[in-house]
């Protein structure tokens, strides 16, 4: 016979079985060895605890009143498993790679690590979630007085607040033990994790064994239950068992959202999670416990119908049909499975929430009140943080339970379960926002979330307590001041909605439309930006951005910091690990922007990303990583960018002068070895005839000529030697003397034919003597001339002289032509040789220049030079023209009286 | 940035991979779809609308077990950056990437 003192008892068993699963796990962990622990099947079993006692026992009931449409609380999370690749992979993704501890962090983080955001997430996940804690304990006050009242005859009554008090104590114990016992970088709790394991199993067997019994025990197999259906939906009153569009999409849609913004739901799903492994498992595993879980809860409450009394509650049906037929067992392990949906969510639940508050509320306002202090001022920051943590627990508890008390856990209080969700959804927009659109802003986060969160408490949380409490009966019924548009359950006049599914469209309508077009007339701060490419990328990203290095702050600080709160030994191995990974020995590594980001993610892990930065910039002396930084290190960037083009271009420049520079150096090397080679020839010229001179001298002074006829041949050779050192002395003065520019022109009027005669005249004896003819056209040599004609005479007998000399043909002929072209006149010299070769046309005009040595005793090879000379004086010029029958040159001078004396003249006086 | 880095067309095995990829997506499409058509009938709930809610319910959770078998291949083939590479949580060296 089971009696109240066993049922106490085996309750004391159970959770002295779950304290040494979770000492056991947590030791296990501590040691490393969580290949176990981190196995897919844990981490599905521990997302049950989406199914708290308010679906295990209350799902019956539910079915009991309005037939299948419990099963759209399972079906949400279902479309959400299994869409797990699309939504859950992203959000695991960046709770890893951010170090997100919370849903209040994620959104927080974000956002542009604004605590702002978390505190309201937060207060959110506590309104909402406390009256859900209030509906577990009652939950197990109502399971133990069950078995109270089916008894009564030998129990004593139980105190009910005394059961909730202790039930209520029982877990904040173990909540303390096990969720905040280490503060783990990851904030995972294997023990907890496990020991929730272990209740899922516990759930899903209690109500399956509840439902075999019932289905095949009691009800006669499946005809029977079918006949049972059939039966309780003619029973039922009218409509209750047809579905109701609205309600079956709105609460699908509802405890789809719920589920991913449930703060204990985050907790296990992301925060918890190790691996995408264990999420690929848990996208079929977990639908499939909600499949199990739901199976027998129709023929439950089709039966229990059936069979018990009316006026029994069918929220305790699971509990009530194996008492009334006397199975004890059962009904103990049907106790025990609803124990364990309350304790398992209120757990988790807790640890969530006391995360949440310890991070976004306690530990700001403690870093606070120390604004600007150094590192070892942190020397409690671990100790505060865990009696935090452990402070908001017993809160958090505490809250539920006078929730409880006050509500009186009444009918209201199971309404809650679906205002819970309403509430904690609100932050689905800046969740999902945050995570797929860039353009989500801070502004448009809090904005939505304040309009979604204020709609939900006039539409549904503040009705919820009734005409008792805030809201007062002819305010439900006539809006406030008796408008009606704003009535709370029919805002704007739309009143043909259920009350949850009204408050859920305009909530999340407004929510979004709020969030929305806020985020689009804002404009981020840089490290929001960041943050949103860094979540909205998470898939395909390589790395973190990086700052800039700091020079402010010492590893030192920082270690002294971190070692506060993530205690000695542990704060040590990261510094040692990642000195090491930057090549270092010691405990020290450099503060790399990079070190600085890492420490930062490592800390955020334990106390919020917007704490952890806070620190960090604390310690930093208020420069840290911001993304005013990254812009800046853009900016420069950008102007190293516009130098290194400017240095480009300037090296181009270089590059070119440095090629000008160089050919210059090569003309100067040749204009050195044109020098020399001009000094050589003149020794050699000079030499030549002195040599002679000197030899036909000594003959005569030693009177080795005695005939007189010889001795005159030797004197007429001296002279002619000496004579032709004279005029090469004179070529070369006067070549020295026209390059020099000290040249003195006399310029006087003549006409060219004059010019032309005279020069011909001066070398017919050569013209005689080589027999050529000379072709001219007098008619065309009247041209008036100023100039210094003597020297131009010059040119003109040093170019007839030189075809005479070497014109190659057998009949020699050279034509002078003289012609006006532009203001200048041309006179053309061209013989019928053979003329110049093309390599040798650049080079007749240079000193010494002979084309052979057939005809070396005739000059110097000084002539043309001169002619170059005295007609560049002349301001005209001489050139070689190709391309005649022969060699052709073309000598040009201006013509006018005065031109181009009034510019030479005076410039040649100055030279003398 | 997707576009940029990869390839427009792919080997027979990425090719499937991504096709499993978009299977994935378009599950939850086809549950909404399921669950949405005892709505199309009207009237009180009969076994049939019962019996139809939790098969097709159950079809949905074993194409889920079908597809995460291959996509949970692939994440174990291709660890997508270090992040998805499984490290047990006290060995993470945390934030070392």
């Amino acid at each position: 016979m089971l009696t109240f003192n066993t049922l106490v008892g085996v309750c004391f068993l159970y959770v002295i079985m779950l304290f040494l699963v979770a000492f056991v796990a947590d030791k296990r962990a501590r040691r490393s060895k969580v290949r176990f622990l981190s196995s897919p099947m844990i981490y599905t079993l521990s997302l049950s605890v989406y199914c708290t006692a308010w679906t295990f026992y209350g799902a019956v009931g539910y079915a009991a009143r309005s037939g299948l449409e419990f099963v759209t609380i399972y079906l949400g999370p279902t479309l959400v498993m299994i869409g797990w690749w699309w939504f859950l992979r992203k959000l695991v993704r960046v709770g890893r790679s951010q170090r997100v501890t919370s849903i209040a962090d994620l959104v927080s983080s974000r956002y542009g690590k604004s605590n702002l955001l978390g505190v309201l997430v937060t207060l959110i996940a506590v309104i909402g979630t406390t009256p859900y804690i209030a509906l577990q304990l009652q939950s197990v006050t109502l399971s133990f007085a069950v078995f109270a009242r089916d008894r009564s005859a030998g129990w004593v009554i139980p105190d009910l607040e005394q059961t909730a008090i202790w039930v209520a104590g029982g877990l904040a114990l173990f909540t303390i033990l096990f969720g905040t016992r280490n503060l783990d970088v990851n904030e995972r709790h294997h023990g907890v994790v496990t020991a929730i394991a272990v209740e899922a199993v516990v759930k899903l067997v209690a109500l399956m064994a509840v439902g075999i019994f019932v289905v095949w025990g009691i009800g006669g197999g499946s005809q029977g239950i079918s006949a049972a259906i059939q039966q309780a939906i003619q029973a039922a009153p009218e409509g209750a068992w047809s579905l109701q569009g609205g309600r079956w999409v709105g609460l699908t849609f509802l405890s789809a959202a719920a589920f991913l913004t449930l703060p204990r739901m985050f907790q296990v799903l992301v925060v918890e999670n190790v691996d995408e492994r264990q999420l690929a498992t848990a996208s079929w595993a977990f639908p499939l416990y909600l499949f199990l879980m739901s199976l027998f809860v129709i023929p439950i409450a089709v039966v229990g119908l059936a069979i018990l009394p009316k006026g029994e509650n069918p929220d305790l049906f699971v509990l009530t049909l194996p008492l009334y037929f006397e199975r004890d067992g059962l009904a103990m392990l049907a106790f025990l499975g609803g124990f364990s949906s309350a304790t398992s969510m209120v757990i988790v639940a807790s640890i969530a929430l006391a995360t949440m508050v310890s991070n976004h509320i306690i530990m700001p306002l403690w870093l606070s009140t120390r604004l600007g202090v150094d590192a070892s001022e942190y020397r409690d920051a671990r100790q505060i943080l865990l009696s935090a943590r452990r402070l908001s627990i017993v809160g958090i508890l505490a809250l539920g339970y006078f929730y409880y008390r006050i509500s009186g856990g009444g009918a209201a209080l199971a309404a809650i379960g679906l205002i819970s969700f309403a509430g904690v959804a609100q932050v689905l927009p800046a969740m999902a926002g945050g995570l797929f659109w860039r353009g989500a802003s801070r502004s448009g986060a809090v904005a939505g979330l304040i309009t979604g969160f204020v709609i939900w408490a006039y539409t549904l949380f503040l009705p919820s307590f009734g005409e008792a409490g805030v809201m007062s009966a002819s305010m439900l019924a006539d809006g406030p001041w008796g408008i009606a548009a704003l009535r709370p359950q029919a805002l704007f006049g739309v009143d043909g909605l259920d009350p949850v599914v009204h408050a859920l469209f305009w909530s999340l309508i407004l929510n979004c439309s709020v969030f929305v077009s806020v985020s689009l007339l804002s404009f981020p701060s840089p490290l929001e930006r960041l943050q949103a490419a860094q979540f909205v990328n998470v898939l395909d990203q390589s790395g973190p951005a990086r700052g800039r290095s700091f020079n402010a702050a010492t590893s030192e600080d920082l270690l002294v910091m971190a070692q506060e709160i993530m205690g000695s030994d542990q704060a040590q191995a990261w510094f040692q690990a990642q000195a090491e990974q930057q090549g270092k020995q010691g405990y020290l590594p450099d503060t790399t922007p990079d070190f600085i980001g890492r420490l930062e993610r490592e800390l955020s892990g334990l106390v919020g990303t917007a704490t952890a930065h806070a620190m960090i910039g604390q310690i930093l002396g208020g420069t840290t990583v911001s993304v005013d930084d990254l812009l800046a290190v853009a900016d420069e960037t950008q102007q190293m960018l516009e130098q290194t083009s400017q240095l480009e271009a300037k090296q181009l420049e270089l590059t070119t002068t440095a090629r000008q520079l160089s050919e210059v150096n090569e003309k100067l090397t040749q204009l050195s070895i044109q020098k020399d080679a001009f000094l050589s020839q003149i020794s050699h010229e000079l030499r030549t005839p002195m040599t002679s001179i000197r030899a036909f001298s000594e003959i005569l002074r030693d009177g080795g000529a005695n005939d007189p006829e010889a001795a005159a041949r030797h004197a007429s050779i001296i002279h002619d030697e000496s004579v032709r050192l004279t005029r090469l002395l004179d070529d070369l003065l006067d070549l020295s003397v026209l390059e020099n520019g000290q040249v003195q022109l006399y310029p006087r009027r003549e006409v060219m034919r004059e010019v032309l005669d005279r020069a011909i005249a001066a070398t017919s004896s050569v013209i005689d003597q080589e027999k050529m003819h000379i072709h001219r056209n007098r008619s065309d040599e009247g041209v008036a001339l100023y100039t210094d004609t003597d020297r131009l005479a010059q040119v003109f007998i040093n170019l007839i002289s030189n075809a005479a000399k070497y014109c190659d043909a057998k009949d020699k002929r050279l034509a002078i032509r003289v012609r006006q072209r532009g203001g200048r006149l041309q006179v053309d010299f061209v013989d019928n040789g053979s003329g110049v070769p093309l390599e040798s046309q650049s080079m007749i005009f240079e000193k010494f220049s002979r084309l052979s040595d057939q005809a070396a005793a005739g000059g110097a090879g000084l002539g043309l030079a001169i002619c170059r000379e005295i007609m560049d004086k002349l301001d005209g010029s001489i050139t070689y023209l190709p391309g005649q029958s022969g060699a052709a040159f073309r000598v040009t001078l201006p013509i006018g009286t005065q031109s181009p004396f009034g510019r030479t003249w005076p410039s040649d006086i100055n030279h003398l | 940035m997707r576009s940029q880095r990869e390839p427009l067309f792919l080997a027979r095995q990425s090719y499937r991979r991504r096709r499993v990829e978009d299977a994935a997506r378009l599950l939850p499409l086809l549950g909404v779809v399921l669950f949405l058509l005892p709505l199309m009938v009207g009237g009180e709930i009969g076994s049939v609308r019962l019996a139809f809610v939790f098969s097709s319910w159950f079809i949905l959770i074993l194409s889920a077990m079908l597809l995460a078998r291959h996509l949970g291949r692939d994440a174990e083939q291709r660890p997508i950056g270090s992040q998805s590479k499984p490290l047990a949580p006290s060995e993470d060296p945390a934030g070392r990437r």
